[in-house]
């Protein structure tokens, strides 16, 4: 079912983030790059949305684990600008009611924005505080339909070893995959992000669509999305396919539960430079209270 | 080599520890202006961990580069492995400090439970009685024989701070292994049987 309509993704951009761009060009740019968050996005507030105060946007989008744009963690920002992310389509498939080859702007046009302020936290021990502008990924899974035997969704990134550099080596089993039991997948809290501090999200950062799973560690939050699959089977994902032992299929935030080369109990909150405070790490990362009961009866020291 | 040799004898050897503490001091002053990125302190800690393995692949280099180049280093490998420990204190300080920032039954378990972080610390440890003894008041009271036996400890720091290096990457990454595969070359151009002692 492929889907031509002219939209293109730029015209999902809400007016109100247009408006907003314009009026910070008008005005001092800059001050985008240094302020919270909070006081300058128009999308709708989110009661999910942490008051802690965010990263700045040079931190979270100078710092970014993509390896198909490298392995340093500053090989992202320098590499991804060459990225053509319009036209963007998602390939939807598996046990859906309409599955398809979507424009992005079409599949997405429908879904309500909304900010939200999330904890990240990284596996190698680090996090931030990511204002993200997106939706709910149920707003998805709704339009494209899902069937009665579906349990799992399952992602793919992008493929394209001409523009996505670090693809070029083939000591990585590309495409990245991940995915979510369908449980997490609808929860309120999982979202598809395509924004950040009110503009689009950049390219080291996933653009045009990524998704974020904020009580998991960040590997599980796939950039650059090109494919949902609904299925049966818990589906494969990267980084338990080359290290089973340190990286689970859930790989929900747990600080009870070391990864085998090193502790998980604290995290350095990345910003302050050489006195960036290290925190406690919080089980489900501080969002045990919203997502906790879809893991009851299990034992995540062996479902880690 | 002989003009080489004999320029280098100029060299005073204050130059190289000079030299040799500017890569923290430029490191550590990016650090402060905001060049290592936005999370300074784990790059600092990777640079030092990096400055630590240079030092000690240059320390083990010098005996290989006299024998089969001509080269000689000789009165500059204390300075060289002086300047290694230091980093090794360094990078374990900023470890501590900086980086777990105290926690101390954190920063025990991983002494206990990281396989990494222990071959790390044992090649602090074992490197600790080499700086201790790289004057020449320990040289006359150990006597040549004892204290180059004690040195030849080096052996062991250099690949164990190489397999520290290889164990807490991610994926098989290519630096560590070059590192990895320095330690072992310059091993086994120690092998040669007729020159055992040396």
């Amino acid at each position: 079912m492929p889907v031509k309509s002219g939209l293109k993704w730029s015209d999902v951009t809400p007016r109100s983030v247009w408006m907003n761009r314009r009026a910070l060009m008008i005005g001092a740019g800059s001050a985008l790059v240094a302020g919270p968050a909070l006081a300058r996005i128009d999308a709708a507030p989110s009661r999910y949305s942490t008051d802690e105060t965010p990263n700045t946007l040079e931190e979270i989008s100078s710092y970014n684990n993509f390896y198909e744009f490298g392995f340093d963690k500053g090989d992202p920002a320098r590499n991804a600008g060459g990225l053509t992310i319009d036209p963007w389509s998602v390939t939807v498939d598996g046990l859906v009611d309409r599955p398809g080859n979507y424009n992005l702007g079409d599949l997405i046009k429908d879904a309500p924005l909304e900010e939200r302020i999330y904890r990240f936290r990284c596996v190698e021990a680090w996090s931030m505080v990511i204002p993200w502008i997106g939706f709910e990924l149920s707003h998805i899974l709704a339009k494209v339909g899902v069937q009665p035997g579906a349990r799992y969704v399952a992602f793919e990134t992008l493929l394209r070893p001409s523009e996505m550099p670090g693809q070029q080596r083939d000591n990585f089993p590309w495409p990245y995959v991940e995915g979510l039991r369908l449980d997490e997948a609808m929860h309120p809290l999982t979202i598809m992000a395509t924004g950040l501090y009110g503009d689009e999200l950049p390219r080291q950062n996933g653009a045009p669509m990524r998704l974020v799973v904020p009580w998991k560690y960040g590997f599980k939050s796939i950039k650059s999305i090109v494919r949902i699959s609904l299925t049966a089977e818990q589906p494969p994902t990267t980084w338990n396919k080359l290290q089973p032992s340190e990286y689970g299929f859930y790989a929900n935030v747990n600080p009870g539960v070391d990864h085998p080369r090193w502790s998980q109990a604290s995290e350095r909150r990345v910003g302050g430079g050489f006195l960036a405070p290290r925190i406690d790490t919080q089980m489900f990362n501080g969002y045990g209270e919203e997502v906790a009961h879809l893991y009851a009866g299990q034992d995540l020291t062996v479902d880690f | 080599m002989d003009r080489v040799n004999a320029l280098l004898r100029r060299l005073p050897v204050g130059a190289v520890y000079l030299a040799g503490v500017l890569p923290f001091v430029w490191t550590f002053g990016r650090g402060l202006t905001g060049g290592l990125g936005v999370d300074p302190v784990k790059a600092l800690e990777q640079a030092l961990g990096l400055y630590a393995l240079q030092f000690l692949v240059a320390v083990l280099a010098v005996t290989p580069l006299r024998r089969h180049l001509g080269l000689n280093l000789l009165r500059f490998r204390r300075a060289l492995g002086v300047l290694a420990f230091l980093y090794m204190a360094l990078h374990l300080l900023v470890w501590v400090t900086l980086d777990l920032q105290f926690r101390w039954a954190e920063i025990g378990a991983d002494l206990v439970k990281r396989p990494h972080i222990v071959v790390g610390m044992a090649a602090f440890l074992l490197a600790l009685p080499l700086a201790l003894t790289s004057n020449d008041a320990a040289l006359r009271r150990l006597g040549g024989l004892a204290w180059r036996r004690l040195h030849r400890l080096t052996y062991v720091v250099l690949p164990l701070g190489a397999i520290h290096f290889v164990m807490l990457s991610k994926t098989w990454a290519l630096e560590p292994l070059a590192y990895l595969a320095a330690a072992i070359l310059l091993l086994v151009l120690r092998l040669n049987p007729r020159r055992a002692a040396a």
